[in-house]
């Protein structure tokens, strides 16, 4: 945790973009990403990202990949670059309000976050974190797929309360646009399986 | 972005606010729960959409909320009242399969809607999943299923013909993207043992001035409805 970021002018690097991250995480790929992150802008980025998903609190921003990068504009000035999961989802606005009180808490007097849709969010962005912690949430977490579009029936998805492969879709668009409706055939139990997209 | 850039916004756009505030009607009135939730989730794909490209080309709100109706862009098909949800539904089959079709060629151009387009394309392959199950469902079920669904597949068809009228400043081949679409809908109503409307697509008895801002008679009560919050109390907010 940091918790001693309060005064970023004394930070040396707070205008320079050329400075490589030593901090390991690598910048999150996409043409709208920093290719040269400050050790302070992976600070932020780690802050911002552990901000919880509004509607699955399970989750932070980092594991669903929505946090596209975190750029310093001018001391004190910091612009978060943002994707949202479906176009039309309104948990980004919670999100933008989240990621600007953290970074506000941390001393950043001034906070934009702007949303990107290019690259298109999908669901293989999410971490193997999160697609565990989607699971042990009770919501089945997406599988893997390359083409665009529904992935085919034939791949099962596993029922997150007894583990048995035999589910079968009750809706295509459940309690949020990013999930679908099933029920598990041997545990009776219906469950949200978290759509491919 | 340029005046014809601006144009072919509000045609897409418009189209995607129409068509998400007609499938929010459902809400609350669909035969089942799961599409009173489905419907609801689709309108907001919609909704998402629209906001994306109506603020392309200004504020998203008074585009939305304080245009007339001869303003806007939008086609006469998605305009169309809800009617039952047999028509709902080939409302949905004929846009989804236009409009992911068009999409699909939108995102691999290199114009201003390519990102939306690349992103949007994937929302809409479900809606289009969502149209094509239920019609095979409708089509291929109960003899007053299948009489509703073939009524409601020949009720929209006079509409579809508006949808291949070029929209200017878009890089897009109008007459392939009307043989795919028609080969799609071939195959789906072949699926749901319907048969292919046969009644005209374009000409004197087919619709189609949406593009130029003529609209049917549904549609000005439609804005009332839509608009009148937005009117009554002028920048009022949550």
């Amino acid at each position: 945790m940091v918790t001693h970021m309060t005064d970023v002018t004394d930070m040396p690097d707070v205008n320079g973009v050329t400075e490589t991250t030593a901090c390991g995480t690598p910048v999150a790929t996409g043409e709208s990403a920093t290719v040269g992150e400050t050790r302070l802008e992976a600070e932020l980025r780690r802050l911002a990202g552990s901000v919880p998903d509004p509607e699955l609190p399970v989750l932070t921003l980092e594991e669903l990949g929505v946090l596209r990068g975190v750029q310093i504009l001018a001391p004190g000035t910091v612009e978060v670059k943002l994707t949202p999961t479906y176009t039309g989802c309104p948990a980004i606005e919670a999100m933008t309000s989240d990621i600007e009180r953290v970074l506000h808490d941390h001393g950043i007097p001034e906070v934009s976050v702007v949303k990107v849709l290019s690259p298109a969010w999908s669901t293989d962005d999410i971490s193997a974190e999160g697609r565990r912690k989607l699971a042990e949430f009770g919501i089945a977490p997406p599988r893997a797929h390359a083409a665009e579009g529904p992935v085919p029936l034939t791949l099962s998805v596993r029922c997150p309360n007894c583990g048995s492969t035999d589910t079968e879709l009750l809706s295509r668009f459940s309690s949020t646009a990013c999930k679908a409706l099933r029920r598990c055939v041997s545990c009776r139990e219906p469950f949200d399986h978290f759509k491919e997209l | 972005m340029t005046a014809t850039a601006n144009a072919a916004a509000l045609a897409l756009g418009d189209d995607a606010l129409v068509l998400s505030h007609r499938l929010g009607e459902w809400a609350g009135h669909a035969p089942v729960l799961e599409e009173d939730v489905a419907l609801a989730n689709i309108a907001l794909d919609l909704l998402g959409q629209a906001r994306v490209l109506l603020s392309l080309v200004g504020d998203e709100d008074e585009l939305a909320y304080l245009r007339e109706e001869r303003a806007f862009r939008n086609l006469q098909l998605v305009e169309q009242p809800n009617g039952d949800f047999a028509h709902t539904i080939a409302r949905q089959l004929y846009f989804s399969l236009y409009q992911r079709l068009l999409y699909a060629q939108l995102a691999v151009t290199d114009g201003e809607f390519a990102g939306l387009a690349a992103k949007a394309v994937k929302e809409v392959a479900y809606h289009q999943d969502h149209a094509e199950h239920w019609t095979e469902r409708l089509g291929d079920g109960t003899a007053e299923s299948h009489e509703r669904m073939q009524r409601a597949c020949d009720a929209l068809w006079r509409f579809t013909g508006e949808m291949f009228q070029p929209i200017e400043g878009l890089d897009i081949d109008w007459q392939a993207l009307e043989a795919s679409w028609m080969e799609a809908v071939t195959a789906v109503l072949e699926r749901a043992t319907l048969t292919m409307p046969a009644g005209p697509r374009a000409g004197g008895w087919a619709a189609g001035a949406g593009r130029q801002g003529l609209h049917t008679e549904s549609f000005g009560r439609m804005l009332a409805e839509m608009q009148h919050l937005h009117r009554s109390h002028p920048g009022a907010s949550w």
